[in-house]
């Protein structure tokens, strides 16, 4: 079965998938400036995924790495939560004192990225989560019903038949 | 009741009619994909909800590129919208890997179909 | 009979619904804002951030946003043992 799709199809989805991971990415580290955050921008660095997955049909050996990172992100989220359990979990300790992410705002203006404290952080780890989730989810879903070619089944299923 | 309090409630007149079409479809549909479609518009029924109770008149969005904090609507429900979408999407995705397995297992989604046990 | 009786409790709930829609207060105009105006007054003196609603979702409500990824962390590991690699694949024999 061809699982790959045109050349013109490749091509493009060469092009598209950098300035969407990019856009994904500026999402997350923006998440306290403007409209977006951790979990939209993680749905679209999973839109990528899912342009990889279509176009080429086949994206390697990497499910583990994408659990992997999925906990990475789900412990580090906890982990920021905790830092702050001094006063009270969630406790934003970083903000406003002028370390990492630690400046000030106020009133209405454009956004500093150096600000939010541990919301920024955060936003991190939730994007890292939700963008190996979502790729996990898709990733599953186009194996199971054909859109993806399933993963070589090497010397697994051949001995089992040598077996039987 | 003049039209003008009709007018009023048009946005939670919008919210119950997308409810009851997702309800609508659990009901009386068979296909577990058009069930899922079904349960996928009440959930955008309940974000919708949550999103007009959050609207104050002519006041803006809750973030201070434009707006000082007395011009701005409720930002609570916003995030309670926020946790809702993704939830959503989480249960959409174990309902449609569910249905995958029962199609593997009945080789078939209609309802009646898979009602009975398989030994 | 059945499909009657579903009817009959489809329109009951949707006329309720229609009435509850009705007799709401009007569009724009909520009665208990003091959490809100809360959230709004204090996102910038305690936590420097411009967006309101990634405060609340990050900060104020902290909790819920940890339920949430321990929802999606839940659903992901669902959907990978539902769908898991079985010993009998192509399904001539389940």
């Amino acid at each position: 079965m061809n699982w790959k799709m045109s050349r013109i199809v490749r091509t493009v989805t060469d092009f598209l998938v950098v300035p969407i991971v990019i856009f994904g990415i500026y999402l997350i580290l923006h998440g306290h400036l403007t409209p977006g955050g951790g979990f939209q921008g993680g749905a679209v660095v999973a839109s990528a995924t899912a342009l990889l997955i279509i176009a080429y049909g086949t994206l390697g050996r990497h499910k583990k790495d994408l659990s992997t990172i999925e906990a990475i992100g789900l412990i580090l989220f906890i982990s920021i939560a905790l830092l702050g359990i001094g006063s009270t979990m969630f406790y934003n300790f970083l903000a406003g004192t002028g370390g990492m992410f630690g400046g000030t705002v106020e009133g209405i203006n454009s956004g500093y990225i150096n600000t939010g404290g541990t919301v920024t952080l955060m936003n991190l780890a939730v994007g890292i989560e939700v963008s190996a989730a979502l790729s996990l989810i898709l990733w599953m879903m186009s194996k199971e019903t054909g859109i993806m070619k399933p993963e070589k089944k090497t010397s697994k299923t051949e001995s089992k038949e040598v077996e039987n | 009741m003049t039209l003008e309090s009709i007018l009023m409630t048009l946005p939670y007149i919008t919210v119950v009619v997308l409810f009851s079409l997702g309800l609508f479809t659990v009901l009386f549909k068979k296909n577990l994909i058009k069930i899922i479609m079904g349960i996928a518009l009440m959930q955008n029924g309940a974000n919708l909800f949550l999103v007009s109770l959050a609207y104050r008149r002519g006041e803006y969005a809750p973030i201070f590129t434009s707006a000082e904090s007395t011009d701005m609507v409720m930002p609570t429900a916003h995030a309670l919208t926020l946790t809702s979408i993704v939830i959503g999407v989480a249960t959409t995705a174990l309902l449609l890997s569910f249905v995958i397995m029962i199609k593997r297992h009945y080789g078939s989604i209609n309802t009646d179909d898979v009602r009975r046990c398989k030994e | 009979m059945k499909k009657a009786i579903a009817i009959l409790a489809f329109l009951i709930i949707f006329a309720f619904l229609i009435l509850g829609a009705v007799e709401m207060r009007p569009f724009g105009e909520p009665e208990q804002e003091d959490m809100d105006d809360y959230f709004l007054g204090d996102s910038q003196p305690h936590n420097q951030v411009n967006n309101v609603v990634t405060a609340v979702l990050f900060d104020y409500r902290g909790l819920d946003t940890l339920g949430e990824a321990t929802i999606l962390f839940s659903a992901v590991v669902g959907v990978l043992t539902v769908l898991r690699e079985t010993q009998k694949k192509g399904g001539e024999d389940v």
